[in-house]
């Protein structure tokens, strides 16, 4: 793994100590991992208004008169239903069609994709790209230029006068607090908000502006403790844990990000065939049905006495009070409603298959 | 940091308060703090024979699950039942509310081996 001297630092560095946040490592970066509490900081995103620093994230510039058809043959899903402005989900797989990484293309203009990876796949996914690109496109890594923030929660949109204008999964150019930024209305928390990529320099200004004016709104720096309990709520797979280079997106259940009409891509031959004679085994969304230890990745998974998978996320739902998780499951035992045990340390505890998400808005 | 001057601590960051020949055991304000918002805790079964410097017990919080090791040995006489519905008193208030388990000692002369108030606040560099 990584040393503390190779750990990378945001440019907001500085201010997460400012703001008394408890820095760990995170897929090679020092990034805070809460400040006053995950309970806290998860409670402030449901029910008013939290700030994250993403800066760890990646961002590629994907440009050209071909962008369109490399991002289509290297993606799973189609690019081309992309409007100038509009976002989308999608995976790149490998030729076995495993995740190499889960990611949000924008369409910033006619022929410039604004590309997000996840911070531990950075390089790993620029030479993937520029390796299997069977057509010429100009990608860059800007990785280092720009430094990323989310803001999100039911009050996230009261932050700026913009948001009526900017629709769900789209992204526009604004003038945020005097710095000029790329805003989109995305995030990984299942709350309303928005992800602003600027320039490195500008994130400390954007970073204190955003907490200033967000203070009457009860805003509170998040770590990414409470980005995973978020997330995990919403059962919004993370790459690494749900999604592997040795796990596919339909048996994830991202079939609707995979287009099986636009033409060949990376894996696409694999996945058509794993889509004909079903799959094997399922990522399924579980609760626990009784007082129990929170479930944690790499517990087993039983039906009926006998293990049927693994947890891959798990975590005491701080909405909820009770063990939530993913996991893989034998396909014969994935079916909502399906009673389950999870073992730990040796003790067995009642759970039971849910529909996903987790968290049903307005539970 | 709070390390109350009667008590005696392990450097797994573990208290003891003696009482008799029944030695108090509970985590510290400071692992308190290192563990964050605690979720869940498993205390040991009463009964059970516990030996100094071995996991007898689990906090776990919203990120990880932490081993508690006895500070002393002896046979476990009492839990603290209350962890199980409020295990966030072990946050609110470590020393006190939050004590987890009492162990009747076996060997008196282990507590010789603890550290001191001050020892313990050097060895969290407090």
């Amino acid at each position: 793994m990584h040393s503390a001297e190779t750990l990378k630092r945001t440019p907001l560095y500085a201010s997460h100590l400012e703001c008394g946040g408890k820095m760990v490592p995170f897929g090679g970066w020092e990034m805070p991992v809460q400040y006053s509490g995950i309970l806290a900081e998860h409670a402030a995103v449901r029910e008013r208004v939290g700030l994250f620093d993403i800066s760890h994230m990646g961002e590629f510039l994907v440009a050209g008169p071909s962008a369109e058809r490399t991002l289509n043959s290297l993606l799973t899903n189609d690019v081309t239903k992309l409007a100038i402005g509009q976002a989308q989900y999608t995976l790149m797989c490998n030729e076995g069609g495993g995740v190499v990484d889960d990611l949000i293309v924008y369409r910033l203009e006619p022929t410039v994709y604004l590309v997000i990876v996840n911070a531990g796949n950075i390089e790993k996914d620029f030479e993937w790209m520029n390796n299997k690109a069977t057509v010429s496109a100009v990608i860059e890594n800007q990785s280092d230029r720009y430094a990323a923030l989310a803001l999100q929660g039911p009050a996230a949109s009261k932050l700026f006068d913009f948001s009526a204008a900017l629709p769900h999964f789209h992204i526009q150019r604004h003038t945020v607090f005097g710095k000029e930024c790329w805003v989109a209305r995305t995030g990984y928390t299942g709350e309303d908000g928005f992800e602003l990529f600027c320039e490195a320099a500008d994130a400390p200004h954007l970073w204190r502006m955003l907490l200033a004016k967000g203070k009457e709104f009860g805003i509170q720096p998040c770590g990414l403790g409470a980005r995973d309990t978020l997330r995990l709520e919403m059962c919004y797979p993370l790459h690494g844990n749900d999604l592997t280079e040795e796990t596919t997106p339909l048996e994830a259940g991202l079939g609707k990000f995979v287009s099986f009409d636009k033409g060949a891509f990376v894996g696409s031959n694999v996945l058509a065939e794993q889509k004909a004679k079903g799959v094997d085994r399922k990522l399924v969304a579980f609760t626990m049905t009784e007082k129990s230890p929170p479930p944690r990745p790499r517990y087993p998974i039983l039906a009926n006495g006998r293990k049927v998978g693994e947890i891959t996320s798990g975590t005491q739902s701080p909405t909820l009070g009770i063990g939530v998780g993913m996991g893989y499951v034998e396909t014969a035992t994935a079916a909502v409603g399906t009673p389950i045990e999870i073992e730990i340390r040796g003790k067995k505890f009642p759970a039971i298959i849910q529909k996903k998400p987790i968290l049903k808005k307005g539970s | 940091m709070n390390v109350p001057k009667n008590l005696k601590y392990a450097k797994t960051h573990e208290w003891v308060r003696v009482e008799g020949d029944i030695a108090v055991v509970g985590i510290t304000d400071h692992a308190q703090q290192e563990l964050t918002d605690v979720v869940y805790v498993e205390t040991p079964a009463i009964g059970l024979r516990v030996e100094a410097g071995k996991e007898c017990a689990v906090v776990e919080s919203v990120k990880a699950a932490s081993d508690i090791y006895a500070p002393l040995s002896g046979d476990v006489v009492a839990v603290n039942e209350e962890l199980s519905s409020a295990p966030e008193l072990l946050n609110q208030d470590p020393y006190d509310k939050g004590w987890m388990f009492k162990i009747k000692m076996s060997d008196a002369s282990e507590l010789n081996e603890l550290l001191s108030p001050d020892d313990y606040a050097h060895h969290i560099g407090a």
